[in-house]
C-alpha cells in the first residue's frame, strides 16, 4: 500500500493506479471527462486538474492532470486549491463557448455528465460573446442520434468504438475547434457494441434514438434491476419505465460478467415489451375451429377447472428462455414426469454434455471478466460476435494482455493508454479461431482456420493429442493441420491462463468434445486453464439444471398417444422442430394452453391462451452459460390480464388441486421450494435478498427521489389518487420513498450520488473503477468444479467430408440481429435483419453460374425454400451457410445435408 | 570567422553534389566515426561538445542520445528522425541548409544513426519545400551509389536506409511526438511523455528526432572535436548559429554568426537596421512562439540562458522585427490566429481557448472590442501555461500575447477606447 496525503488528510491506497481513479474510490470527486476506466486516461479534457507538491515546503505547487499522474508514496496533493478550481472551472467555461443552450431540449439533461461537472466546477457566467461553431448531423440508424454542436471532444467515443470494441466506421475528423466525430458519411453504425456510445459520450451527442421515441427523463424513470434475455451470457441491465410502458435498456455495471457495457442486441432488443403483438388479454377458442376470443371471468373459470381437473395427465413444455421458476412451476404442475424441456433431443444432449463436463472434468468455466485476463485462447465452431457478442468484446481485450506485460516492464503504467497502445504495435496474446466461415474476429486472430466441422474437431482433437499422448488420435493426419495443432497446443501449454472456447449453436457434438478433450488436456498439465461454453438461450443452462425430456419426446408420444392437456410455457415450438411434427402435435392434443408475450405461430395454435409477463414484468432467475445465477426484478406492473408465467402455474395448480390453498403467493415461496427440491439452485436461495428485506427499516426504491407527476399521471382516468402498487415478490418499492442509499449491488434499481446524476454516478457503486460492486458483484455462481475430476477423454469419430454432386453441406450462421426471437421483435432491431441469406463458396457459385444475390432453391430435409445467395469467400468448397431462424424462414435443424438447384 | 554550417552555401546555386563535398573535406567525417569510434564514443563527443538542439527547445543533444537503450534485447530497428517540418513562422534557417547543403545533413545523419545503431532514418519535410525535397532525394541518390547508406557501409557492418516523408501539412507536425504519430499515419496529435520517445518512438521503438540545424553539425564536431565546438562561439555554449531577421529592416536575411552575439548586432551590423522612417518597436526572438523583447533588451546575447534570462526564449534564432507603423493588436491577431486554426484540437484549453483569443483579438482589432476582452486575454495567456496543456502549442501560443499586452498595452485600450484601429 502507498501513502498519499490529499488536501491535509492521509491515505493508505493501492500502488500503480493513477491519482484519479484512486481518488474515485476513496469517495473524493474530481471532475473529469476523458479518463474511463475501462478505456484508460489520455489527459486530453484537462478538468482533472489538481495542485501537487514537491514537499511539506512548496507552498505554490503546480497544476498536474490527475488521470496522468501515478501514486507515488509521500505525494502530496490538493484537490481544493484555488488555483487549481480556478482552473478547471476554466477548462468549463472553455467548453461552455461553443456548446449550445440545448438542456431543456437535450435527451441527456438530467443524466448528463457535463451537466454535472460544471456544477461541480461551479462554472456559471458566461463571459463569451462571439458565435459558435456548429456541425451538421448524421444519420447513424435506427439505434443512436446525432447531434455533434453538443460535442466537448472528450475522444471518448472513437476511444471506445475502435480502440475498445474494433469499430471501423466511427472516426474523428478535422482539427482545432472544428474536430468531428461521425462516419465518413451518413449511414448505420456497424459495430454491434454502438449502443453503448449513449453512456460512454458525456454529453448529448450520441443518445439512445429509441428512448427519444418515447422520451422521459431521467428522473422520472421507475427503474429495477434486471438482466439481459437474449443470449446465454446473462449481462446484468437496468430496465426503466414510465407510464407503464418499457422505456429503454441501460448497462448495470457487473464486474464478474459484462462489466460497463453491454451489446446492441441487449440494448435495443426490449422494444418487443411494447410491440403491439403483445398478448395482454386471454383468450379461450372454443372449439378446433373457432376463433381465439376474451372470455367472461366465470366462463373462464368454469373452462379452466375442466382442464385441469384433478386426473387429467398433463404435459407440459417449459422453455430455455422462461425463468428457473416458471420451469420449475410447470413441472410441478404437470409433474416431473410429464415435464419436457422444449428443445430438441440434440439441444438438450449437447446442453447436459456441457453441464456434465463443468461439474466433473475438474475444469473451471470462466467469468466474462476472467476471459479479458486469459493469455491464449482458441475458439472452436462459434461465430463469437453474432452468438455471444460480449464474449467477442472480451476477447479483444484479451488479445492485450501480452503487449500489456512488455508495457509494465517497461514502466508504463496500464491506465496509461496511449503509450501502452503506441508500444503494443501488432503484438497480440495468441487467439485461434476455428470456424467455418469469416467473423469480424478475424482480425484478432494469430491464426484462422476455415473448415467443415469434422476437420474443425479433427483440429481440435490433434491439439488434445499433442498436449497429452492419452488422448486418442485420429488416423487421419494432414500435415498442415498437424503444424497448426502443434503450434496452438504449444501456446496454450505455455500460458498462464489459457481458454477453450466452443459452444453447442453450431450443433456438432464432436467439435464440442474436441474442446473439452483440450481443455482435460491442459487440466492434466497442471495448467489453470478454462473451458466456455456458449448456449443458444439465456436459461439454457438453468433449464438443464431441472430434470425434464426432450421436445422430441413429446413428439413422439402425440405420434401414439392423444393428449389430453398441453401446456407450453414461452416458447415457439415452430422454432423447435419441423412443422409436420408440431402440427401433428397440436393435432393430438385435446386441449392446449399457451402463456407467452408476443402471439407466434404457437399461440395462434392456442385453446386457451394466457399473457405471460416479460421479465419487465416480473422476478426471475435466469442462469448463464457460466452457471451464473441471476435475477431480474420487476419494472412494470403487469396491467390487463397480464400475469408472472409461474403465477399463473401456481394458479392452475391450486384449481388442479381442488382449489385448495395456492401452493405460492410470494416469488420467495417459490424460490424455497425450488430449493427444497433442487439442490443445485441451494445456492441460490441462500444468495438472493428475500422480499422482507429492508434498509433501514424501508424499501428500497425503484424510483429517484426527483420521480415527479406521480398523483397527475393518471388523473385523468381518476382524480383519486391511487394507491402506491404492492410488491410482494422484492424489497423493492413501486415508489421514490425509501432510502435513497446505496442498496446491496442485487437490488441496485439506478445510480445516482449528490452531484452525480449521470451514469458516472456508479463510481459510488462500486469498491474501485473496473473492480467490483461494493458488496461483491451480482450472482453467483452454481458450478464449481469438484475437487475430483474424471481425466477421460471423449472419443472423436473419424469423419471426412465428402462432397456430394448438388448438395452442400449447410452450416448454421447466426445473426446477432434476427436469429434470436424477443429481440427480433423490436423496432428498432428489424431495421437491423437483413433478408433470409444462403452463404456459397466462390468457386462454387462460378460452377453454377449464380450471381451474388441470386436466388436458388434449396431442398433440405422436411423443407424446399427459395433462398438469396451470399457469394462467402471464405466459406469451404462443398459447404454453404444458412442464416437461422431469420423472419420469414421455417425451423431448419441445421448442420445437415441441401440439394441445390437453379431456379 | 568560421562558418562552418554555411560556406558552401552560395544561394542561387545548386548545392555541392556528392563527389564536390567530398572534395571539400565532407563525409571524412563519416569514415572517422565508423572506422575509429564505436556509438558510445561518438555520442560521448557530442555530449562533451554541449551541442544544444537547434530547433527551439535547447536540449543537449548528447544527453537525448544517452538515453536510448543500446543492448541488444530490444527490438529492431531503431528509428533516427530529422525533423524537417520548418513550419515556425519566421523560420527560415532549415530552408536555407536543405536546399543548400543537403549532403551536410545526409553526413550527419549517418553518423547520428551510427551513434545510437539506428536502422532506419526518416527526413520528415515541409510540404511546402519542395526545392528542398528534389535536392535532398538527389543527394540521398547518390550517397547510396556511393555506398554511404544501404548495406553494411564502409565495410563496418552497419546498416541504414534513409527516406525523405513529405509531410501532410500540419503544423503540429513540428512537436516532435505529433511528427511521430503523423509518420506513423495517425492523426498528428501529440503523444504524452513519458515515455520519451527514446523509449518509445517510432512505432513504439527507440527513437532520436533531431532538428536540421543540429545534425548538420554532427560530421563538424566528429571531425574537429568538442572544444574547436566550443570555441566557436561567444558564450561558451558552444557552435555558431544560424541567424535570420525578418520584418521591415533595410536586408532582412540570414547569416551565421557566433552563438551569443548580441541583438543590437544583429539588427544594426548584419540586417542594415530599420527601414528608413521606421522606428524599433519590439522584436520576438525566436519565431512566433517567444515572448516580445523591446528596446530595452537590445543589448541581451542571443544565446539560450540569456534570453531566458530577460523573459523570452531564443528558440529558433529567427527574429520577427515589430516596428511602429505596424498596429501591434493586429500583429497579435495574425499570430494568434495562425496558431487557433493550427491547433490540433486534442486538449481544451488550446482547442477552445485560442478561437476565443482570436476572436477578441479580431474585435478589438477593428474596434468593437470591449474593455473586459483585456482582463480575459491576460486569463487565457496565464490558463494556456505550459503543464496546463497537453503540448506546448497553446503555451507558445500565450508566449507573444501575454507578453504584447504587457508592453503594448496602451495600444490595446487605445483601439477599445477610440473604438478603430489607430494604425489605419
Amino acid at each position: 500500500m502507498t501513502k498519499i496525503r490529499i488536501d491535509g488528510k492521509y491515505y493508505e491506497v493501492k500502488p500503480k493506479k493513477n491519482l484519479l481513479e484512486t481518488c474515485l474510490s476513496l469517495g473524493l470527486d474530481i471532475p473529469h471527462f476523458c479518463f474511463h476506466p475501462a478505456l484508460g486516461s489520455v489527459g486530453a479534457c484537462r478538468l482533472c486538474a489538481v495542485k501537487k507538491f514537491k514537499d511539506q515546503d512548496d507552498t505554490r505547487g503546480r497544476i498536474v492532470m490527475s488521470c496522468m499522474e501515478p501514486v507515488t508514496e509521500g505525494m502530496i496533493v490538493s484537490i481544493g486549491d484555488a488555483e487549481a478550481k480556478a482552473f478547471r472551472a476554466a477548462i468549463i467555461e472553455g467548453l461552455m463557448t461553443n456548446h449550445p443552450h440545448d438542456c431543456p431540449v437535450c435527451d441527456e439533461g438530467g443524466e448528463c455528465h457535463l451537466q454535472d461537472m460544471t456544477v461541480m466546477t461551479g462554472h456559471n457566467y458566461r463571459r463569451f460573446d462571439f458565435r459558435k461553431r456548429t456541425y451538421k448531423n448524421q444519420d447513424l440508424g435506427p439505434f443512436i442520434k446525432h447531434e455533434m454542436n453538443r460535442c466537448i471532444q472528450c475522444y471518448r467515443c472513437v476511444r471506445f468504438y475502435g480502440d475498445y470494441a474494433g469499430g471501423k466506421d466511427l472516426n474523428v475528423f478535422g482539427s482545432h475547434n472544428h474536430v468531428y466525430f461521425g462516419r465518413h458519411e451518413d449511414g448505420t453504425l456497424e459495430n454491434e457494441f454502438s449502443g453503448n456510445l449513449v453512456e460512454v459520450c458525456p454529453t448529448g451527442v450520441f443518445t439512445d434514438k429509441t428512448l427519444s421515441k418515447h422520451f422521459t427523463r431521467k428522473w422520472d424513470l421507475s427503474n429495477a434491476p434486471s438482466v439481459c434475455v437474449h443470449c446465454s451470457i446473462g449481462c446484468n441491465t437496468i430496465a426503466s419505465e414510465r407510464y407503464g410502458s418499457l422505456r429503454r435498456i441501460m448497462s448495470r455495471y457487473n464486474g464478474s460478467v459484462n462489466g460497463y457495457f453491454i451489446c446492441d442486441r441487449g440494448r435495443f432488443g426490449y422494444e418487443f415489451v411494447n410491440n403491439d403483438k403483445r398478448i395482454r388479454k386471454i383468450r379461450i377458442r372454443y372449439n378446433k375451429n373457432g376463433n381465439q376470443e376474451e372470455p367472461e371471468n366465470e366462463k373462464f373459470l368454469s373452462v379452466l377447472g375442466t382442464v385441469f381437473s384433478k386426473n387429467k395427465k398433463i404435459i407440459g413444455i417449459g422453455s430455455p428462455r422462461a425463468s428457473v421458476e416458471s420451469n420449475y412451476a410447470l413441472s410441478i404442475l404437470a409433474g416431473k414426469e410429464n415435464f419436457y424441456h422444449g428443445i430438441s433431443k440434440e439441444e438438450q444432449h449437447l446442453t447436459r454434455t456441457v453441464l456434465d463436463f463443468l461439474q466433473n472434468s475438474g475444469v473451471q468455466t470462466p467469468s466474462l471478466r476472467q476471459i479479458e485476463k486469459s493469455d491464449a485462447v482458441i475458439v472452436l465452431g462459434e461465430d463469437l460476435t453474432n452468438t455471444a457478442p460480449m464474449i467477442a468484446l472480451a476477447l479483444r481485450q484479451a488479445v492485450r494482455n501480452k503487449p500489456n506485460e512488455e508495457a509494465e516492464e517497461k514502466g508504463i503504467p496500464l491506465w496509461n493508454d496511449a503509450p501502452v497502445r503506441e508500444l503494443a504495435q501488432d503484438v497480440k496474446s495468441p487467439v485461434y479461431i476455428a470456424t467455418p466461415f469469416k467473423d469480424s474476429l478475424d482480425e484478432i486472430a494469430e491464426t484462422t482456420f476455415r473448415a467443415s466441422f469434422a476437420d474443425i474437431a479433427y483440429l481440435g482433437s490433434a491439439v488434445a493429442s499433442s498436449l497429452n499422448e492419452k488422448v486418442p488420435v485420429l488416423k487421419k493426419k494432414i500435415r498442415d493441420q498437424e503444424e497448426l495443432a502443434e503450434k496452438i497446443a504449444d501456446s496454450l501449454r505455455k500460458a498462464k491462463n489459457p481458454l477453450i472456447i466452443s459452444g453447442i449453436t453450431c450443433g456438432d457434438e464432436e467439435i464440442l468434445h474436441a474442446s473439452m478433450n483440450i481443455a482435460t488436456a491442459l487440466l492434466s498439465l497442471d495448467i489453470k486453464v478454462m473451458f466456455c461454453a456458449v448456449l443458444p438461450e439465456c436459461n439454457s443452462m438453468g433449464l438443464a439444471l431441472i430434470p425434464g425430456k426432450p421436445l422430441d419426446d413429446a413428439l413422439s408420444l402425440a405420434a401414439i398417444e392423444e393428449i389430453e392437456t398441453l401446456v407450453i410455457l414461452e416458447n415457439d415450438l415452430y422454432r423447435r422442430a419441423p412443422k409436420k411434427s408440431v402440427d401433428q402435435l397440436f393435432e393430438r392434443s385435446r386441449r392446449i394452453i399457451v402463456l407467452d408475450h408476443l402471439v407466434n405461430q404457437t399461440t395462434l395454435n392456442a385453446d386457451i391462451l394466457l399473457p405471460a409477463a416479460t421479465f419487465a414484468g416480473s422476478e426471475g432467475t435466469l442462469v448463464n452459460n457460466e452457471g451464473r445465477a441471476q435475477r431480474y426484478y420487476k419494472v412494470l406492473v403487469n396491467k390487463d390480464h397480464v400475469k408472472e408465467s409461474w403465477r399463473w402455474m401456481s394458479e392452475l395448480i391450486k384449481i388442479k388441486n381442488d382449489n385448495q390453498s395456492v401452493l405460492w403467493n410470494k416469488f420467495d415461496e417459490i424460490a424455497t421450494s425450488l430449493a427444497n427440491e433442487l439442490p443445485a439452485f441451494l445456492k441460490m436461495k441462500e444468495y438472493m435478498p428475500d422480499a422482507d428485506f429492508r434498509m433501514l427499516n424501508a424499501r428500497i426504491p425503484r424510483q429517484t427521489m426527483r420521480y415527479s407527476g406521480r398523483t397527475a399521471m393518471y388523473a385523468h382516468l381518476d382524480v383519486s389518487e391511487s394507491a402506491v402498487s404492492q410488491d410482494p415478490d422484492s424489497p423493492l418499492a413501486f415508489s421514490m420513498e425509501g432510502r435513497q442509499e446505496i442498496p446491496p449491488s442485487i437490488l441496485v434499481p439506478f445510480y445516482w450520488s449528490p452531484g452525480w446524476n449521470s451514469v458516472q454516478a456508479m463510481y459510488n457503486y462500486l469498491d474501485e473503477p473496473n473492480g467490483s460492486m461494493k458488496g461483491g458483484d451480482p450472482g453467483i455462481r452454481l458450478i464449481e468444479p469438484g475437487k475430483e475430476h474424471d481425466d477421460s477423454y471423449f472419443h472423436i469419430n473419424h469423419r471426412t467430408f465428402k462432397f456430394k454432386k448438388d448438395e452442400w453441406l449447410i452450416v448454421p450462421v447466426y445473426q446477432i440481429f434476427g436469429s434470436e426471437e424477443l429481440s427480433s421483435a423490436s423496432i428498432s432491431i428489424t431495421q437491423r435483419i437483413k433478408e433470409p441469406f444462403l452463404y456459397i463458396n466462390q468457386i462454387d457459385a462460378e460452377g453454377l453460374s449464380i450471381k451474388d444475390g441470386e436466388e436458388i432453391r434449396l431442398e433440405v430435409p422436411g423443407n424446399i425454400l427459395r433462398i438469396k445467395t451470399k457469394i462467402e469467400k471464405s466459406i469451404m468448397q462443398g459447404m454453404a451457410g444458412l442464416s437461422v431462424n431469420l423472419p420469414g424462414m421455417q425451423f431448419i435443424d441445421l448442420p445437415c445435408r441441401g440439394k441445390y438447384n437453379k431456379l | 570567422m568560421e562558418r562552418p554550417l554555411t560556406k558552401h552555401i552560395i544561394p542561387g546555386s545548386s548545392p555541392l553534389s556528392l563527389k564536390e563535398y567530398i572534395k571539400a573535406g565532407g563525409y571524412g567525417s563519416t569514415h572517422k566515426a565508423m572506422k575509429e569510434m564505436t556509438p558510445a564514443e561518438v555520442t560521448n563527443l557530442v555530449k562533451a561538445s554541449n551541442l544544444l538542439g537547434r530547433g527551439g527547445a535547447g536540449f543537449p543533444t548528447g544527453v537525448k542520445w544517452s538515453l536510448v537503450p543500446m543492448d541488444d534485447t530490444n527490438p529492431k530497428p531503431k528509428y533516427l528522425v530529422c525533423n524537417a517540418d520548418e513550419m515556425e513562422p519566421g523560420t527560415f534557417k532549415d530552408r536555407y541548409l536543405l536546399e543548400g547543403n543537403p549532403h551536410q545533413l545526409i553526413a550527419g545523419m549517418i553518423i547520428s544513426a551510427y551513434a545510437i545503431q539506428a536502422q532506419k532514418a526518416y527526413i520528415f519535410l515541409r510540404w511546402a519545400y519542395k526545392k528542398a525535397e528534389a535536392e535532398l532525394r538527389r543527394a540521398i541518390g547518390e550517397a547510396y551509389e556511393a555506398g554511404y547508406l544501404g548495406n553494411n557501409i564502409l565495410g563496418s557492418g552497419f546498416d541504414l536506409d534513409i527516406y525523405v516523408h513529405s509531410s501532410a501539412g500540419r503544423y503540429i507536425c513540428g512537436e516532435e511526438t505529433a511528427l511521430l504519430n503523423s509518420l506513423e499515419g495517425k492523426r498528428a496529435v501529440p503523444r504524452t511523455k513519458p515515455p520519451f520517445p527514446s523509449a518509445s518512438g517510432l512505432f513504439g521503438r527507440p527513437t532520436v528526432v533531431n532538428n536540421v540545424e543540429t545534425l548538420s553539425w554532427i560530421s563538424h564536431i566528429v571531425e574537429n572535436g568538442a572544444g574547436w565546438f566550443r570555441g566557436l562561439s561567444l558564450t561558451g555554449t558552444g557552435g555558431t548559429k544560424l541567424y535570420g531577421v525578418s520584418g521591415r529592416v533595410k536586408k532582412p536575411g540570414i547569416w551565421e554568426l557566433p552563438l551569443g552575439i548580441t541583438m543590437r548586432e544583429l539588427l544594426e551590423e548584419h540586417a542594415g537596421g530599420m527601414e528608413d522612417g521606421l522606428r524599433f518597436r519590439g522584436v520576438l526572438p525566436g519565431g512566433v512562439s517567444t515572448d516580445f523583447l523591446t528596446e530595452k533588451h537590445l543589448d541581451v546575447k542571443l544565446d539560450f540562458s540569456t534570453v531566458a534570462a530577460v523573459g523570452s526564449r531564443m528558440g529558433t534564432g529567427t527574429v520577427i522585427i515589430l516596428d511602429d507603423k505596424t498596429c501591434p493588436v493586429a500583429f497579435i491577431h495574425n499570430i494568434e490566429r495562425f496558431f487557433a486554426l493550427e491547433s490540433c484540437g486534442w486538449c481544451t484549453p488550446c482547442r477552445e481557448g485560442l478561437p476565443w483569443v482570436e476572436k477578441m483579438l479580431a474585435s478589438i482589432e477593428e474596434g468593437t472590442g470591449k474593455i473586459e476582452y483585456l482582463d480575459i486575454l491576460k486569463f487565457q495567456s496565464k490558463y494556456m501555461g505550459p503543464g496546463n496543456t497537453f503540448c506546448a502549442h497553446a503555451p507558445g501560443a500565450a508566449e507573444p500575447l501575454q507578453s504584447g499586452l504587457n508592453y503594448f498595452y496602451d495600444d490595446f485600450v487605445r483601439h477599445i477606447d477610440d473604438k478603430k484601429c489607430p494604425w489605419r
